[in-house]
C-alpha cells in the first residue's frame, strides 16, 4: 500500500511539474500576475510529493520488501541498516528518483529563498526548473519505474553488490547528484536570462551561490568516490580517467569556470553572454555524465544495445535542453551588453583565461572520454584512450592555471599592474622554488614531477596566503593582524579554497612520483623490507563477519625496531552476492600511508602480499576538503546571503 | 545491481561492476609472474601500464586479473627477457590484439586530432577571447564635445 502510495505521488508530482513548467512560464510572457504566483507553490508541492515518494521507496528497503524488483535485486535482509537505505539510490531506478528529489529540494528552495527576485524572473526560473523534472519524471516513470512490483516475491534479495556497501559510498552519489543538479539551477537562471534578454549584475549576485553550492557538493562527491576508490580497490589509485570518473569532472571544472565568470558578472557587468553560455554547458555536461554513466554507451556498447531506451531517452532530453537553450542563447545573446570594460592587464582578463583554461581543460578530457565512441561509430577502428593519454593532454592546462593563479588573483580589477602584483609575490616565488630544488635534491634519480609539483603546489598555497596578507592593506603587523580577523568571509573562502587547490597539485604530483610498491610471496612470521619500515606477516585467520567471511591477515611494521601498526588486511568473500572483495589494511599518517593488501595463499605455503608506501595521500582528500571547505565560506558570507535570501528587509533587522 | 553492474563488463573476470571505474579489487600482478631483474620488471611494469586488458573495458592489463592479462603480462616479459626493446614489445601485442589495446593512442593519423584538440581550443579560446575585448573596447562610450561641456558645468556647480 504504501509503495502504491509513493508511486501514485511520483505520477501526481509530474502532474505538477507539467503545471509548473507552463503556466508560470505563459504568465511571466503574457504579465498574469496569479499565473506566475502559481510556480512557487507547484514548486513546494512538487517537493511534498517527490519526497513522500522517495520515503515510500526508502521505507520499502528498510522492511525489505521482495515484492518490488528494485529492492530484490539490491537488497538482502541481512545487510546492515546504512546500506539498506544506501541501497536506495545504490542502483539505477532509486538513483533517479534522488535526482529528482534533489531537483525539487532546489526549486523549493528557490519559491522559498527568493523573496527578492524580481516576481517575473522567478516565474520563469522555476517553470524552467519544473520543465527539467517533467523530462526526468517522465524518464523515471516510462523507462526505469523504482516501484515495479514482482508477481511472485522471492524469500531474499540479491544483496547489493559488495563492493557498494561503505560508509564512503553510501554518501557518494547524494553528493554528486546535489552537485549535478544543482547546476540546474544555473541553467535555469540562465534560459530564464535568455529569455528575459537582461542580465544585470543582481543576476549574477542570485545564480553565484547556487553555482558555489553545486561546486561545493561536486568536491565533495568527488572526494568520497575517490577516497573509497584508494582504499577499497586494493591497490592505491585514487583517480582513473574512467569515462564515468570523467563524468563527474567535466561538470566540476565548468562550474569551477562558471563560478569565476559569475563574480565577473556581478562585480563588473561584463562577460555576460560568456557565463551565460557556461552554465548551459556545466549543466549540459551533467547532463551527458547522467548519459554517459546511466546508458553505458561509452564503457561498454553491450549494455546500450541492451537498453537503447534508457540511453535514447537521456539522449533526447540532452538535445532537448542544451539545444534548446543554445538555440536560444543565439538568438538573444546579443542583447546582453557589457557594461564594464576592462584593460588587457587586469583581474577580468586574468579570470578570462581561468576560464579558458578550465573549459579547454573540460573539453579535452570530454574529446578523451568519447574518442573511442569517434573511433567505433565514425572511423570503424578499435581506439582507447586511457590515464595516459590524459595525464600528456589535461596536466599542462592545470599546471598553466597553478601558474597564473597567484599574480591573477591579486591584480586590480579594470586595469591592473602585472609588476606589481608580482611583487608581492617575490617571496612566495623564492619560497616555492627554493622548496622544489630541496625535494629535488633530496631525491635521488627519480623524476622531476615530484619537485615540480612541489613548487607549484606552494607557489598557489603560499601565493593564497599572500593574496589574503595583501587585502590587509598597509601598516603595522599587529593593524594587519586585526584586519585580518575582520576581512570578508569571501575573501577568506577564495583563499581557503585556492590553498586547498595547491595542497591538492602537491599531493597528486607526490603520490605519482613517490609511491613505492612491493609485491611478493611471504611465509607465517616472516618479514620483509618496505622503505624505511619492515613488515612481518603474523597469521592468517579465518574469520566470520555479518554478511561475509573473511580470510583476516596480521601483520606487524616496524621501523628501526619501534612499533608502527598491527594492522589486519583481508579477503572477504560476500556468499549472497558471490563476490570476493579485498579489504586493504592501511596505516593512515601524516606525510605517508602505509597501505597493505593480502592476496592468495601460493602453494608453497606462503602468501601473496602487497605493500605500498602512499606519500602524502591524506594531503590529496584535505585539499579537497578545503577546497570545498573555501566555498563554504564564500557561502556564507553575509552579502550573498542576504543577495541569495534578498528579502527587502528594512535596514537594521537581520535578514533570515 | 544493474546501474553499476552495466560498464565493467569483463567476461572473464568473475565479478562485474563499474560504478567509475571497470577495475576489479585489483589482484593483478601475481608474485610468480615478476622477473629477477628489477631493471627488466620495472619496464614490463611501465608498458602493461599502457596496455588494455583486451577483454575489459577500460581495465589496463596491469590492474585486471583477466586470465588474458596474465597471459599478456608474461608475454611482454617474455619478449624482455628475450631482450627486445620497448617499442619492439608493444609492437608485437598490437600486431596481435590490433590499436585497441592502446592505451595511449599515438599521435599520428587520425589520433592526431585527439591529441592536437587541445591546443587548438586554447589559441581559438585566445583569439575569441582578445577579438571580443577589441570589440568591447570599441564600444566603450565616449562623451560627446557638448556632453562634455555640460559635465564640466555640473562639476563647477
Amino acid at each position: 500500500m504504501i509503495v502504491e502510495l509513493g508511486h501514485f505521488a511520483l505520477i501526481l508530482a509530474l502532474m505538477v511539474a507539467v503545471v509548473q513548467a507552463t503556466l508560470p512560464m505563459w504568465g511571466a510572457h503574457v504579465g498574469d500576475r496569479r499565473l506566475m504566483a502559481l510556480a512557487g507553490p507547484a514548486a513546494g508541492l512538487q517537493l511534498l510529493l517527490i519526497g513522500g515518494s522517495f520515503a515510500a521507496l526508502t521505507w520499502a528497503f528498510v522492511v525489505s520488501d521482495f515484492s518490488l524488483a528494485v529492492v530484490v535485486s539490491n537488497s538482502h535482509t541481512l545487510k546492515p541498516m546504512l546500506y539498506k537505505v544506501s541501497g536506495v539510490w545504490g542502483n539505477h531506478e532509486g538513483s533517479l528518483l534522488l535526482w529528482v528529489l534533489i531537483l525539487a529540494i532546489y526549486g523549493a528552495a528557490v519559491a522559498a529563498f527568493g523573496g527578492g527576485l524580481p516576481v517575473r524572473l522567478k516565474a520563469r526560473v522555476l517553470a524552467v526548473q519544473g520543465l527539467i523534472g517533467v523530462a526526468f519524471m517522465a524518464f523515471l516513470l516510462i523507462t526505469s519505474n523504482p516501484f515495479w512490483r514482482l508477481a511472485m516475491p522471492p524469500l531474499d534479495g540479491e544483496d547489493l553488490n559488495p563492493l557498494l556497501q561503505d560508509p564512503g559510498l553510501a554518501f557518494h552519489p547524494p553528493f554528486l547528484y546535489l552537485g549535478y543538479v544543482g547546476l540546474s539551477m544555473a541553467f535555469s537562471f540562465a534560459v530564464a536570462a535568455l529569455i528575459e534578454g537582461r542580465v544585470d549584475a543582481a543576476w549574477g549576485r542570485w545564480v553565484r551561490p547556487w553555482t558555489l553550492a553545486a561546486w561545493i557538493f561536486l568536491t565533495i562527491g568527488i572526494a568520497l568516490g575517490s577516497w573509497w576508490a584508494y582504499y577499497e580497490l586494493g591497490w592505491g589509485g585514487f583517480w582513473f580517467w574512467d569515462p564515468v570518473e570523467n563524468a563527474s569532472f567535466m561538470p566540476w571544472l565548468l562550474a569551477a569556470a562558471l563560478l569565476h565568470s559569475s563574480i565577473v558578472v556581478e562585480k563588473r557587468e561584463s562577460l555576460k553572454a560568456w557565463t551565460i553560455l557556461l552554465a548551459i554547458m556545466a549543466f549540459g555536461f551533467s547532463l551527458i555524465g547522467t548519459f554517459i554513466v546511466r546508458s553505458g554507451v561509452i564503457t561498454s556498447v553491450h549494455a546500450f544495445a541492451n537498453d537503447p531506451e534508457r540511453g535514447i531517452f537521456i539522449l533526447m532530453i540532452l538535445g532537448f535542453f542544451t539545444g534548446g537553450a543554445l538555440m536560444l542563447f543565439a538568438a538573444r545573446a546579443g542583447a546582453m551588453e557589457a557594461r564594464g570594460v576592462f584593460a588587457l592587464v587586469s583581474r577580468e582578463s586574468a579570470l578570462v583565461a581561468n576560464n579558458i583554461l578550465l573549459s579547454v581543460a573540460a573539453l579535452v578530457v570530454f574529446i578523451g572520454t568519447i574518442w573511442p565512441l569517434v573511433g567505433q561509430m565514425l572511423l570503424g577502428r578499435d581506439l582507447s584512450v586511457g590515464e595516459p593519454f590524459f595525464n600528456a593532454a589535461f596536466t599542462p592546462f592545470m599546471v598553466a592555471l597553478a601558474l597564473i593563479l597567484p599574480p591573477g588573483a591579486m591584480l586590480a580589477w579594470k586595469r591592473g599592474s602585472i609588476g606589481r602584483s608580482l611583487r608581492g609575490l617575490l617571496p612566495v616565488l623564492v619560497l616555492s622554488v627554493a622548496l622544489g630544488c630541496l625535494a629535488f635534491a633530496m631525491q635521488t634519480g627519480q623524476s622531476a614531477l615530484g619537485p615540480v609539483g612541489l613548487a607549484l603546489g606552494a607557489w598557489v598555497v603560499f601565493g593564497a596566503l599572500a593574496d589574503l596578507w595583501a587585502r590587509t592593506g598597509r601598516g603595522e603587523i599587529s593593524g594587519r593582524l586585526a584586519r585580518l580577523t575582520r576581512l570578508p568571509r569571501a575573501d577568506w573562502g577564495k583563499a581557503t579554497a585556492h590553498l586547498g587547490l595547491g595542497v591538492t597539485i602537491f599531493a597528486v604530483a607526490a603520490m605519482h612520483s613517490w609511491k613505492v610498491e612491493d609485491i611478493r610471496v611471504v611465509r607465517l612470521g616472516e618479514s620483509f623490507p618496505l622503505g624505511a619500515y619492515e613488515v612481518r606477516l603474523d597469521r592468517v585467520d579465518e574469520v566470520q563477519g555479518p554478511n561475509y567471511t573473511s580470510t583476516m591477515g596480521r601483520m606487524t611494521v616496524t621501523k628501526g625496531g619501534a612499533l608502527v601498526a598491527v594492522l589486519k588486511p583481508e579477503k572477504r568473500i560476500y556468499p549472497v552476492a558471490g563476490m570476493p572483495t579485498t579489504e586493504a589494511a592501511i596505516d593512515f599518517g601524516f606525510t605517508r600511508d602505509l597501505y597493505l593488501v593480502l592476496g592468495d595463499r601460493q602453494k608453497d605455503g606462503g602468501w601473496a602480499v602487497r605493500s605500498y608506501i602512499e606519500p602524502f595521500a591524506n594531503w590529496l582528500w584535505g585539499g579537497a576538503l578545503l577546497m570545498a571547505l573555501g566555498g563554504g565560506l564564500s557561502l556564507s558570507d553575509r552579502r550573498y546571503r542576504v543577495a541569495a535570501g534578498a528579502r527587502r528587509v528594512p535596514v537594521g533587522v537581520p535578514a533570515e | 545491481m544493474r546501474w553499476f553492474g552495466k560498464g565493467g563488463a569483463c567476461k572473464h573476470a568473475p565479478y562485474v561492476f563499474a560504478l567509475f571505474l571497470a577495475v576489479a579489487p585489483a589482484w593483478a600482478v601475481q608474485p610468480d609472474e615478476m622477473l629477477a631483474d628489477p631493471a627488466l620488471e620495472a619496464r614490463a611494469r611501465t608498458i602493461s601500464h599502457d596496455i588494455r586488458c583486451p577483454v575489459c573495458q577500460g581495465e589496463t592489463i596491469d590492474d585486471s586479473n583477466a586470465p588474458i592479462a596474465r597471459d599478456l603480462r608474461i608475454i611482454i616479459r617474455e619478449r624482455l627477457v628475450a631482450g627486445d626493446s620497448d617499442a619492439q614489445v608493444v609492437d608485437y601485442i598490437v600486431a596481435r590484439y590490433g590499436e585497441g589495446v592502446l592505451f595511449n593512442p599515438p599521435a599520428k593519423g587520425v589520433n592526431l586530432v585527439l591529441w592536437l584538440a587541445g591546443p587548438a581550443l586554447l589559441l581559438a579560446g585566445i583569439a575569441v577571447a582578445v577579438t571580443a575585448g577589441r570589440r568591447r573596447k570599441g564600444t566603450e562610450v565616449t562623451l560627446s564635445a557638448e556632453e562634455e561641456a555640460r559635465l564640466r558645468e555640473i562639476l563647477k556647480e
